[in-house]
């Protein structure tokens, strides 16, 4: 497949289920409704805590704790909702290649954060009146973008994966709140346990709010975004590799669909 | 699936038959590369199915009955577009493709309508239209008209064959023994993963010439009433229909002997309305294959 092609199915893809998704009672529940319930809680912590830090970085971690949620949620059973929906064989049977088809979806379940992040800044500064300047703007339009694509890899990954296992839904509830702690969108990774570290190093989130951040406050973003892209590279490598061990048992097993 | 092989020619309207489970849809998966076999193989236009799943899939369409498949949340029209990309139609095609698609399924002026307000008939025509917009030369048709109610279904069934007369070579499973009549060139039956018969409706029909059918409408049939009409000598097979308030039995005899009076003796107890006797359907002969295969 030529690379204008594979583009144009990536873009027409992405909008397709961006449009699918945001018609979603659930997915508006968790990208807007969510986060800006975190928001609040934050600010109040945040300004009778006396804590370091601007209430724009609280903002900006409870925006990114939205696109966490709505990607674990919707790239986890991104599969199992094809499933579900009946479309999953219709997918299979297209002759794309089926990371083709999938990637999309990951990426437009993560840039529902997109409203995380809109959400979260529009009701901080409409309600506390939190000032929102960006201090790089130029590189605060790339690093949200880095993020959102980092976190839809990383959702590439968690569909393939969760795919195979049962309990997958459940194991996607317990994720949701360590990962907002050991990825330093609701307190610094500094705070916790060394062990932690390491493990936030291997998380896209990590890596987005940092870039978001550093882009939004001051500082320099750059080694952030490049992260973003780094492990994004890493994660369509182990998403191709689990995905095609999908397709290969799916269609051996027969558990395509429902019936 | 047990030694099941069968061959379609171009162009030609192959009718797949047999009762649930009998393992048309699991062919069906397995010619159009949702499913491997364990065993043996199949090509489609010369491409196998397991080795060469890409080519087969540019080839082909496929099209489930049901009203799932779709994405209902967004409208006709945009379901149309994403699978246009997704199934490889260029970008200068599109456009033309999917008007081409709707006026060909008679959508033309609801596709801006989201799909979750579309009836199952409606959803039916959308699947069709998703199925064909690559214009494939083989098209798989998966109980097209199940559930859609009979004026929709007269509609599907004109609309299936219009695409043998475009040239397509189609595969089509049914439950509905007058739609395989009137659309199929030839018909394979299966039972229980095995090919039963296969040829024309016309040769499948002259398996039973020799036979006469009894329908005897009847309420509060037993099992016990069954067994004693099955055992009688002459009588080749016995199916029941349910009906809401009645049954209809359906007896299959040697042509020639007249058996009603005894038929009737044999279900003492039930209450019998209307007794008719004609020759035999395709749906006699499938009735006939598959009960003596036990199926």
């Amino acid at each position: 497949m030529s690379p204008g092609r594979t583009l144009r199915l990536l873009w027409v893809g992405w909008r397709f289920h961006l449009a699918n998704l945001t018609q979603s009672g659930f997915f508006v529940l968790v990208s807007a409704v969510q986060p800006v319930i975190f928001a609040t809680i934050a600010f109040y912590m945040w300004r009778s805590g006396q804590r370091e830090g601007t209430l724009l970085a609280v903002a900006l971690g409870a925006g990114l704790m939205g696109m966490w949620s709505s990607t674990l949620f919707g790239s986890g059973g991104a599969i199992q909702f094809q499933r579900w929906h009946g479309t999953l064989e219709v997918l299979i049977a297209a002759p794309a290649p089926f990371i083709l088809t999938l990637l999309p979806i990951t990426i437009a379940t993560a840039s529902l954060g997109l409203y995380s992040v809109a959400g979260t800044l529009a009701w901080g500064w409409l309600l506390f009146g939190m000032p929102v300047d960006i201090v790089h703007p130029g590189a605060f339009a790339v690093a949200l973008p880095a993020a959102v694509l980092s976190l839809g890899l990383l959702g590439l990954v968690l569909a393939s994966t969760f795919v195979l296992y049962r309990s997958a839904s459940a194991f996607s509830n317990l994720l949701e709140y360590p990962v907002w702690l050991v990825t330093g969108l609701l307190v610094p990774v500094s705070l916790l346990p060394g062990f932690v570290e390491p493990l936030s190093w291997v998380l896209a989130p990590t890596w987005g709010v940092k870039a978001i951040r550093r882009a939004a406050l001051g500082g320099d973003p750059w080694p952030a975004v490049g992260m973003c892209l780094l492990l994004g590279c890493i994660y369509l490598v182990v998403g191709a590799f689990t995905l095609r061990n999908f397709e290969r048992l799916a269609r051996a097993q027969a558990t395509l669909s429902l019936t | 699936m047990r030694g099941v092989s069968f061959e379609v020619g171009q162009g030609e309207l192959f009718g797949l038959l047999g009762p649930n489970g009998a393992g048309k849809t699991t062919t069906i998966k397995m010619l159009i590369t949702l499913l491997l076999p364990t065993s043996g193989g199949a090509s489609v236009l010369g491409y196998d199915v397991v080795t060469e799943p890409r080519e087969v899939r540019r080839r082909i369409g496929y099209v489930f009955g049901g009203d799932r498949g779709l994405y209902e949340r967004v409208p006709a029209i945009d379901n149309l577009r994403y699978f246009a990309e997704l199934y490889g139609v260029p970008a200068r095609d599109q456009r033309r493709r999917i008007d081409e698609m709707l006026d060909l399924v008679g959508l033309r002026g609801r596709e801006n309508e989201r799909v979750e307000g579309y009836s199952r008939g409606m959803r039916q025509r959308l699947h069709i239209a998703r199925g064909l917009l690559h214009d494939p030369s083989v098209v798989f048709l998966d109980e097209p008209t199940i559930g859609v109610d009979p004026v929709g279904a007269r509609d599907l069934r004109a609309t299936i064959d219009s695409l043998r007369q475009a040239g397509k070579t189609v595969l089509l499973t049914t439950h509905y023994m007058f739609e395989a009549d009137a659309l199929c060139d030839r018909i394979a039956v299966i039972a229980k993963g095995s090919l039963l018969a296969e040829g024309t409706p016309q040769q499948l029909k002259s398996r039973v010439a020799d036979r006469t059918v009894v329908e005897i409408e009847a309420y509060g049939v037993e099992e016990a009433s069954l067994e004693r009409l099955r055992r009688i000598e002459e009588v080749t097979s016995v199916s029941v229909e349910e009906r809401d308030q009645s049954q209809l039995l359906l007896v299959q005899s040697a042509a020639g002997l007249e058996i009603t009076q005894r038929l009737l003796a044999e279900l003492n107890g039930a209450r019998v309305g209307r007794v008719a006797s004609r020759e035999p359907t395709l749906e006699d002969a499938y009735v006939a294959l598959v009960t003596e295969a036990g199926g």
